[in-house]
């Protein structure tokens, strides 16, 4: 179902299967410091929870409150809530909610249908509440909208009556209380008395409710109020879901309880952007986010960006999305691991890049770990990591930022791009309750600029993520199954490619059945599941050496001690054959720098530096001892050649 | 479904709702029984149920339930 993306927030990850039990754990924890309670209860409510997860946690917080501990250091803020519905399960699913934005609230909620008494009596407890703000939370049931098809001058004076009416709420609660008020539009019923006719008929339910809310926002906008826009909201996940009668009918719920998340959400947004909560920053990863395809494989006529392709057309649109945010003053960065040269290619060059360098701020390509690079982004910017949103499509990528850079809001992103944009707005990161002549130039401060900072040191702890990450290796000589796809990592790969030596699938075959080369194909898989296949290698046996023919792989597993691992597995065949030394080249083009060092990092020694650039290395295989690496390896399909300890499976 | 299953998938919702793990229901369990099942709480009980088992109750049929036996009849009736 479409409406899914919004009833289940499903830009926030998904609740883990622990999350009672680590709501218990919080609060047996008895040591806890102060300051540690509220971010680790602001951990728990990053997750798209349901009502139910919601009231768990929103006991969490009623209980520690309870026994003296303090929320801080989220900012705290007393919300009243008023209703002619039952606003009885909302409280506790905004108290939880606020908590996710940065807010720590106390929310009462007045005794049911008793706007107008609340409001005007001055001892009233919304009155004496010292609330920061008031939800005043009416829906068509509770202003006198009195249907009169056809009758102009008695809508007209329905709809002022409806606006008189809230006025006085509003006004009521500002002269007593000094709270500032948060009104809504009206979600109106899906049904229809006409028909497609009611739109136009003075006087029907649709045209009433129309006129009100179009009279509240003009109204509102002139205000110190604050207007949520439930109809918008209502209107985006269906009026006939919305809208449960029967659930009217037993409890006078004003809405579909699947949708209680999403609005306390929207509530909170309105909070958080009144204590200057919203994010500021998009910082925007480059192959498939942006465009499609990776840049430095595929080149500047492979990617997919632009009209006519169904992918490059939803990379376009993540592109229009980007530079309207940054027309009303949300600043643009970049990460990527890329070259710089190479991944401010398309910027420069592609035609139908809306995006150019002059809209960005800082671009960052290398191929340093994403958290360390919206750190130095952040600081660059001297804006506050909560202050940051990073949209990228690779779902490892994210969780890492999320979990070294807990403040930055990261959206999970599905896997067809043509939803990039709809979740990026959907998640409301950028919720901003009104709109200055400095936002509209904020962005044009940084116009000169698409520039680059200095890293510092890592900022993650990246040995515990990797392990985390529980990779398992598959290595395996080629063979018939893996041929196909062997060959097209051979004519494709680029980057990150020792040799760039070109392969047709039958020299491919030959290579296999060739007793003097042995031939690696591996995958890798992880919690995110499985990558596939993402390295291919070949040795040429030479006496008792082996040439490396072939190292190439996937950029998608930099950064993970893949490279070293593959070495490893080198070696241990070449104990097996018998083999002394490891002979590797570089052979430069234009795409491969990344490459240049990948035998020195990994501990050869250069033999010689041809005129062409071309470099050669050594390794000795009896002199480089084993390491421990962050993940599992399973050999598969030697047990011929060389029966191992592990290959039992093959 | 057996009366024994729904009984199972039945503890784990009345656990979810009330958070309270250590409820075992039995056909006569009301709601004097069970810490914070009032009206209120009745309602998102029997949303958390509807959802659970695919069904849909009418305002009526929520209205008459007396114990935990009546719901796990009009449970049946449904699936």
């Amino acid at each position: 179902m479409a409406d899914d993306l919004y009833a289940r927030l499903a830009w926030l990850p998904p609740k883990p299967d622990d999350f009672s039990a680590s709501c218990r754990a919080l609060l047996a924890e008895e040591t806890a410091s102060a300051a540690d309670f509220g971010r680790r209860v602001q951990a728990l409510a990053q997750y798209a929870l349901d009502e139910n997860a919601l009231n768990r946690l929103a006991k969490v917080i009623a209980l520690a409150r309870g026994a003296g501990k303090s929320l801080a250091p989220l900012t705290p803020f007393r919300l009243g809530v008023l209703s002619n519905t039952t606003s009885h399960f909302l409280v506790p699913a905004l108290v939880a909610t606020a908590v996710r934005h940065g807010i720590d609230l106390v929310c009462e909620e007045a005794d049911f249908d008793q706007v107008i008494q609340e409001a005007l009596n001055p001892d009233s407890m919304i009155n004496r509440g010292k609330f920061d703000a008031v939800l005043v939370a009416i829906d068509h049931h509770g202003l006198p909208l009195r249907p009169a098809p056809g009758d102009a001058e008695a809508a007209a004076r329905s709809v002022d009556e409806a606006m008189k009416q809230l006025a006085t709420v509003r006004e009521g609660i500002r002269a007593n209380s000094n709270a500032l008020c948060i009104v809504q539009t009206l979600a109106r019923p899906p049904e229809t008395l006409f028909g497609s006719f009611d739109l136009g008929l003075a006087g029907t339910l649709r045209n009433l409710i129309d006129g009100f809310n179009r009279a509240l926002a003009e109204d509102v906008a002139g205000s110190k109020d604050i207007l949520l826009d439930v109809a918008q909201m209502a209107e985006t996940v269906g009026l006939a879901n919305w809208h449960d009668p029967t659930l009217w009918n037993i409890g006078k719920l004003p809405f579909a309880s699947q949708y209680i998340a999403l609005y306390v959400d929207h509530v909170c947004r309105l909070i958080a952007s009144l204590r200057g909560k919203s994010r500021r920053c998009l910082v925007l990863d480059l192959d498939n986010t942006l465009w499609g395809g990776v840049i430095g494989d595929d080149g500047l006529e492979g990617i997919l960006i632009g009209q006519g392709d169904a992918t490059g057309e939803a990379h376009l649109e993540v592109q229009r999305v980007a530079l309207s945010l940054r027309d009303r003053g949300i600043v643009l960065a970049v990460s990527s691991k890329n070259n710089d040269d190479v991944a401010r290619k398309p910027f420069k060059e592609h035609p139908e890049m809306l995006l150019k360098e002059d809209h960005l701020a800082v671009f960052q390509a290398n191929w340093s770990d994403k958290a360390s690079n919206i750190t130095a982004i952040a600081e660059e910017l001297a804006l506050g990591l909560e202050s940051f949103v990073f949209l990228d499509d690779n779902p490892a990528e994210r969780n890492i930022v999320r979990q070294t850079l807990p403040a930055v809001a990261v959206p999970e992103l599905p896997a067809d791009p043509a939803y990039y944009a709809r979740v990026l707005l959907a998640s409301g990161y950028f919720e901003a309750i009104t709109l200055s002549d400095e936002d509209r130039k904020r962005a044009a401060m940084y116009q000169d600029n698409a520039r680059r900072v200095a890293l510092q040191k890592n900022v993650a702890d990246i040995g515990s993520y990797l392990l985390s990450l529980d990779m398992v290796m598959t290595v395996q000589p080629f063979d018939e199954v893996g041929r196909a796809r062997i060959a097209q990592l051979i004519a494709k790969s680029n980057q990150f490619n020792l040799t760039t030596r070109r392969y047709t699938e039958v020299e491919v075959a030959e290579a296999e059945r060739d007793p003097d080369c042995m031939t690696l194909q591996i995958r890798l898989a992880d919690t995110f599941g499985d990558n596939g296949m993402i390295c291919v290698i070949i040795c040429r046996r030479s006496d008792r050496a082996w040439h490396i023919d072939t190292w190439l792989m996937s950029c998608r597993v930099l950064g993970r001690r893949v490279e070293e691992a593959t070495l490893q597995e080198i070696l241990f065949q070449a104990r097996q054959h018998e083999i002394d030394t490891l002979i590797g080249t570089y052979r430069p083009t234009e795409r491969n720098n990344l490459v240049e060092k990948h035998y020195e990092k990994l501990g050869f020694t250069l033999l010689e530096r041809k005129d062409d650039g071309t470099t050669v290395w050594q390794l000795s295989v009896a002199e480089t001892p084993e390491v421990e690496l962050p993940m599992q390896v399973r050999r598969l399909g030697f047990a011929e050649k060389a029966p191992l300890p592990l290959a039992a499976e093959a | 479904m057996q009366e024994g299953q729904i009984y199972e998938r039945l503890n784990v919702i009345f656990g979810d709702v009330f958070d309270d793990d250590s409820l075992a229901l039995k056909a006569e369990t009301t709601a004097d029984d069970v810490d914070g099942w009032d009206s209120l709480s009745h309602i998102r009980l029997v949303l958390s149920v509807e959802k659970a088992f695919s069904v849909k109750f009418s305002a009526a049929e929520v209205g008459k339930l007396k114990n935990v036996g009546e719901l796990v009849g009009l449970i049946q009736s449904k699936i």
